[in-house]
């Protein structure tokens, strides 16, 4: 938790009441919240309590019933997402902002090599010199602790932990602000979670990046993340410091969450 | 007309002012692949149907047809397709590249610089550039709206990394107008450099796929590559056997089972007219085995 909130800075991102109905069946109500440069938030709660909806309402992958997300844009201006037109999106997806699926399948290419992996949004927005393209991806493998000399080799060669790692790789190397991801450790088995959130404290803290991490695992969340979101049926029922949401729960839910963990 | 039965070129009237007004979208949008309502012809898929379409919608009374299959005038291909249109449009045919007025080709475009009027008409079997990255077409769309094609570089840095030069040899993606990336059909990248800025019309129709793109005359055609990985035309080194040529592109032919081979012209119309101007190499003079 060493990384500086600023506080004279607008907010990088603002969630005003999203509200997303899946016909009958309620997706999330009502969230709101601020999240500053270089902060870390985790989204916690059961399955099914609307997390994964508020993830992909944030990334703007899908459109709230009701609500609005403002995001400050490189150039200072902060913008309501809705008005940016698909290019626009597209853009600020794959530049400003990460995504790290839990299932590396779905964030990466899996019939490409590692170095195309990473190097893809490099591409994507402009670079157009193969040896710079190469050489960054080599380092960004490097930084997350995959050995260069596989940098030709597919995912599909790789374990589970390295694809994560991959993955976020293939995410930070466009330097963005903004990384959201979902359950970033599950279906890994506990050494290689402790190794990739290892990895990922040490990188959030370096880049100074802000992050909305969906998970269930509670560990994660005392690990990672700045502040908590608690959510139970759609709804926010707790929020606060991470340390102080933890230690000492307020709301029924959320004692009972953190009572059913067993103590180290 | 020879066959009576037959509307002329085969297609009925609608048919081909469907075609045409296909054509004339993908002339003003060049690279863009226009949608059309493709038709069965008597030939399978996989044959040419899309050309032949393009072809049947395109040709006058008055037009001179030429049709080669890989840079040849006598292979099955073209000689069949030749054959249905001279009976079904009663059109002349010629395999002189200088005579014709509309080609239809399957992988090469001729050696013979194209001129302003000529139309080339190309057989396409998969017009989406991006599909072997990208097997949604509702995605591909949405790439090339967005001109969003970092993803065709993907494809290229996988080449280097797996080969160490960009190994694809055909089919070599371009860049239209600025705009558009765009399959130029299974045509080796050597004819690549003969699409930029050229004075005749290029169509192309892909029968299975229903599209229709095209690259009007005088048109900027870039193929995509990287800063220090420029893109180069790929050429066997050798010469002709048969006319000594040495800027034409190369067809290998194996001779024997010991080993024999000669390299000859792979557009047969450039290699006669080269020979017949007195153009002929003394046989055996370049590759064992090679003899007119």
């Amino acid at each position: 938790m060493t990384a500086a909130l600023v506080d004279d800075d607008p907010p990088l991102l603002v969630a005003e009441g999203l509200t997303k109905w899946y016909g009958q069946r309620l997706g999330c109500r009502d969230v709101s919240f601020a999240l500053y440069q270089g902060e870390v938030l985790a989204v916690v709660g059961e399955s099914g309590s609307g997390k994964s909806t508020l993830l992909q309402l944030l990334s703007a992958q899908l459109a709230p019933d009701a609500g609005r997300i403002c995001y400050r844009m490189r150039d200072g201006v902060t913008r309501d997402l809705a008005t940016l037109s698909e290019a626009e999106r597209r853009f600020l997806f794959r530049t400003d902002w990460g995504y790290v699926h839990q299932d590396s399948r779905l964030g990466l290419r899996m019939t490409v090599s590692a170095g195309a992996n990473v190097g893809e949004r490099l591409m994507a927005v402009g670079w157009r010199h193969y040896g710079r393209i190469r050489a960054s991806a080599a380092s960004w493998l490097d930084r997350v602790e995959i050995d260069p000399d596989r940098i030709d080799e597919t995912p599909g060669g790789y374990s589970g932990g390295m694809r994560q790692r991959l993955q976020i790789a293939r995410n930070l190397v466009t330097d963005p602000r903004l990384v959201f991801m979902d359950e970033p450790t599950g279906g890994l088995d506990v050494s290689v979670q402790a190794r990739v959130l290892d990895l990922l404290r040490g990188i959030v803290a370096e880049l100074g990046l802000a992050a909305v991490i969906v998970t269930h695992d509670l560990a994660v969340a005392r690990l990672l993340a700045h502040r908590i979101l608690v959510m139970k049926g759609g709804a926010v029922i707790e929020t606060g410091l991470t340390d102080q949401v933890l230690d000492d729960p307020q709301a029924p839910y959320t004692q009972l969450l953190v009572s059913s963990i067993l103590p180290p | 007309m020879n066959a009576p039965a037959y509307n002329f070129a085969y297609l009925d009237e609608q048919t081909k002012r469907m075609i045409r007004r296909a054509i004339l979208k993908a002339i003003a949008i060049p690279g863009y692949q226009v949608p059309f309502a493709s038709r069965e012809m008597p030939m399978p898929y996989g044959w040419g149907t899309g050309g032949v379409q393009v072809t049947a919608a395109i040709l006058g009374p008055h037009d001179v047809l030429k049709v080669i299959d890989q840079g040849s005038d006598d292979t099955t291909n073209a000689v069949s397709i030749r054959k249905f249109f001279a009976k079904t449009a009663g059109v002349r045919t010629t395999t002189s590249t200088e005579e014709a007025t509309v080609i239809q080709t399957r992988h090469r475009i001729p050696e013979r610089p194209l001129k302003a009027g000529q139309v080339i008409v190309f057989q396409v079997p998969i017009p989406e550039p991006l599909r072997f990255l990208e097997p949604r077409e509702t995605e591909t769309r949405r790439l090339h709206a967005l001109a969003d094609y970092g993803l065709m570089q993907v494809k290229l840095y996988e080449d280097i990394a797996r080969h160490g030069h960009i190994a694809t040899t055909f089919a070599y993606p371009v860049r239209v107008d600025d705009r558009y990336v765009m399959d130029p059909s299974p045509t080796p990248k050597f004819d690549n450099p003969k699409m930029d800025n050229c004075p005749a019309l290029q169509l192309f129709g892909a029968g299975r796929e229903k599209r229709i793109y095209a690259i009007p005359p005088h048109t900027r055609v870039v193929s995509l590559d990287f800063e220090d990985h420029p893109f180069e035309p790929y050429r066997h080194d050798g010469t002709c056997a048969l006319c000594g040529a040495t800027d034409g592109y190369l067809d290998e032919v194996i001779t024997d089972d010991r080993g024999g081979r000669m390299f000859v012209c792979s557009d047969t119309d450039y290699c006669e007219t080269r020979r017949s101007a007195g153009s002929v190499v003394k046989a055996g003079a370049t590759s064992e085995g090679g003899c007119a």
